[in-house]
């Protein structure tokens, strides 16, 4: 406790300092506020794609048949593609790949964010 | 050469590396011991941050557990995931904006109390000790598996390794290493998830193997018509959708509250980089949650394939088939005695570690491809245990010793007690992972429980509610924590407290796994209303949430 604590006083000039930093009291608030909507739309996404999907749809997901093909031959395989079930498909892949879409459109949005109120440093 | 020589030899060369990184890495002060001089940049903290994560059970058992859950097995892969997507939109670019060494700091600092630090503290230690154990343990498992080394030998030497690096190069020593540990596991799951994918499929790259063949239907096929099975894609085949739901936002909240996971972005230069490294974090760890659930889906169609209805001397004629019924986890039963082993009359019983350790031998790569799996399995656990090992350092002696206990101290002070702590914490967990507690297992939904109870809320309060005061989150965390904790024990009393009957089994549907979700809401709204009958927070706290809400300016105090 005997040091000051480091969020005070940062800020400071030594970063490479593109932007200037210093928001007033109002255009913090229109930041932040446009900073929540973001985060709010797309963890709308991230519940659609954890839950919904997955989940809360997995029953009428499970009739609709994607891909298939191909070997291999065994049991009742007789060369028709049967395809796999879209809420397997959306539960053990789909889902991660749209998480990662989502952590990169969040980040590249707040590049854009944080340029737009020159808090780029 | 045989599969043990290379082993042999792929251990001593990756061992090698890091320790040569441990020796290079050294620090000197105490912001390069716990947070790596804040130089690391986003894609190599996206790797160690992957390293870090992915424990001995994702890279030897998780594969195994989704071939037995089947659909279900999304609970960890969405679980294990998606929990990234928390961390990295509401927690990791503030938590680096307000740029101290520990969760504790945040909590403490945020709170204003030395009560809520001190809580805080000991819920990390409790949480990573906890963690650690199975890791010190599985490197004894990868020897002994592998090697013929007897568990305590290769605990010892995992022991050695550990302390040499971290002791000496803290967190950024763990960072560098973590970093080499990444590429060494990922690229010894790839190469037997590929060749068995183009084995059976045609296809090299697994997911595609996975969606553009009959794979899937056709063990559907084989559930059903020949096993007498619910089909392996059929949902909540193993467990009602409330607590499919429930376990999969317990592990999401708690690997985003899980302290290990979340120091690893106050290493980065500035908030941008937290950011990205997020995204670069989920990217690596999803290459190997993309490829286990294929992986998961080729070798069940395979063993069935191989072993089913089989007369049981050809069976055991495999090579594989001998090493693994040696081992202990591949067994035969000819019940009914008529010279062929049947699943559906459980003759064949199967350990689920063997999905991923048999899968070279059975896709009959080269020895080579045996030794990169033990190495794997070995830069997995280590890279866990240093990062859980360096919370353990960095509770006790930054956030006890330091700041609650003597704040005079100066920095070689620090970096000493900070070195101690950090060797005698990798005796404590080599003397578990020795001698383990019959319950490890079981607690584990204490680790993810408690992280999602306690630390996720009041963290994320922190940040996003300027109101929330410190009887709130002292009332928050405390009743989280006993909830969850209170739960737990009920319902996995028969190994806790050596009841005859679990006390309960479940809470409205909900296990011991997803319990932590409860405790997380009783905890957000004990937090909520106790801040807003009290009064609220001083003046300079409101700053420090402005402050942490703005990511400019939180490069200015890096160096490298």
């Amino acid at each position: 406790m005997s040091k000051n604590p480091q969020w005070k006083g940062s800020g400071s000039s030594s970063g490479s300092g593109s932007g200037r930093g210093k928001l007033s009291a109002d255009e913090a608030a229109a930041y932040w506020k446009s900073n929540v909507t973001i985060i709010g739309i797309l963890l709308a996404l991230w519940f659609i794609f954890s839950f919904v999907t997955s989940y809360f749809l997995a029953g009428p997901l499970s009739g609709i048949m994607f891909g298939g093909g191909g070997s291999p031959e065994f049991g009742g395989s007789d060369g028709v593609a049967r395809g796999v079930p879209l809420s397997f498909w959306m539960a053990q892949q789909g889902g991660i790949f749209a998480f990662i879409i989502i952590i990169v459109t969040y980040a590249k949005l707040m590049d854009n964010l944080d340029k737009k109120y020159g808090l780029n440093d | 050469m045989t599969a043990e020589i290379w082993t042999g030899i792929l251990v001593l060369i990756t061992f090698g590396i890091y320790i040569y990184i441990g020796y290079w890495a050294r620090v000197r002060d105490t912001k390069g011991f716990y947070v790596a001089g804040q130089g690391v940049p986003p894609f190599a903290n996206g790797a160690a941050t992957a390293a870090d994560w992915m424990s001995a059970a994702s890279f030897i058992s998780m594969a195994g557990l989704i071939s037995g859950l089947g659909f279900d097995g999304s609970i960890y892969l969405l679980g294990w995931t998606g929990g990234y997507v928390l961390l990295t939109l509401l927690l990791a670019p503030y938590l680096r904006k307000f740029g101290k060494y520990t969760v504790p700091d945040f909590v403490g600092d945020r709170y204003y109390s030395q009560t809520a630090r001190a809580v805080a503290a000991v819920s990390a230690i409790f949480i990573s000790l906890t963690y650690v154990v199975g890791q010190m343990r599985g490197v004894g498992v990868v020897f002994s598996r592998f090697l013929g080394l007897e568990i305590v030998w290769g605990v010892v030497i995992g022991m050695v390794i550990v302390a040499f690096f971290a002791v000496l190069g803290g967190m950024k020593g763990i960072t560098w290493t973590q970093v080499i540990q990444y590429f060494v596991l990922i690229t010894a799951f790839l190469i037997p998830a590929v060749a068995i994918s183009l084995q059976l499929t045609g296809n090299p790259v697994p997911q595609f193997g996975l969606a553009f063949s009959n794979i899937v239907a056709d063990l559907d096929y084989i559930h059903e018509q020949i096993l007498g099975e619910k089909p392996y894609t059929e949902a909540f085949r193993t467990r009602p959708m409330i607590d499919v739901v429930f376990i999969t936002l317990a592990l999401m909240a708690g690997t985003a509250g899980l302290p290990h996971v979340i120091v690893r972005f106050y290493t980065v230069p500035n908030v941008r980089g937290a950011r990205y490294s997020g995204a670069w974090a989920l990217f690596f760890i999803a290459l190997l949650y993309l490829t286990a659930p294929a992986v998961a889906v080729f070798a069940r169609y395979n063993l069935i394939a191989t072993l089913h209805d089989q007369p049981l001397d050809q069976v055991r004629e495999l090579g594989w088939v001998r090493s693994w019924e040696a081992t202990g986890l591949l067994s035969f039963d000819d019940k009914d005695g008529d010279g062929f082993v049947r699943m559906d009359e459980g003759e064949i019983t199967i350990n689920n570690d063997i999905i991923v350790l048999a899968t070279p031998e059975v896709a009959q790569l080269p020895p080579f491809v045996i030794g990169l799996v033990a190495a794997g399995g070995l830069a997995a656990s280590l890279s866990t245990a240093s990062g859980l090992l360096l919370v353990i350092s960095s509770s006790v002696a930054h956030d006890i010793y330091y700041r609650l206990i003597n704040p005079q101290a100066d920095e070689q002070r620090q970096l000493l007690v900070g070195r101690i702590v950090i060797f005698f914490a990798v005796v404590v967990a080599g003397y578990f992972g020795v001698n383990p507690p019959g319950f490890v297992a079981e607690i584990v939904a204490f680790a993810f429980g408690l992280a999602a109870s306690v630390f996720f809320p009041i963290i994320l309060l922190g940040i996003f509610d300027k109101r929330t005061n410190s009887q709130g989150a002292i009332a928050g965390m405390l009743v989280g924590l006993i909830f969850t904790a209170g739960m737990i024990l009920m319902m996995r009393s028969t190994l806790l407290l050596g009841t005859e009957e679990p006390i309960i089994n479940d809470f409205f549907g909900i296990s011991a796994q997803g319990i932590g979700v409860v405790g997380m809401i009783l905890n957000f709204v004990v937090a909520f209303t106790v801040s807003h009958l009290t009064p609220p927070p001083p003046a300079h706290i409101q700053e420090l949430v402005e402050n942490v809400r703005n990511p400019f300016g939180s490069g200015a105090a890096s160096s490298h």
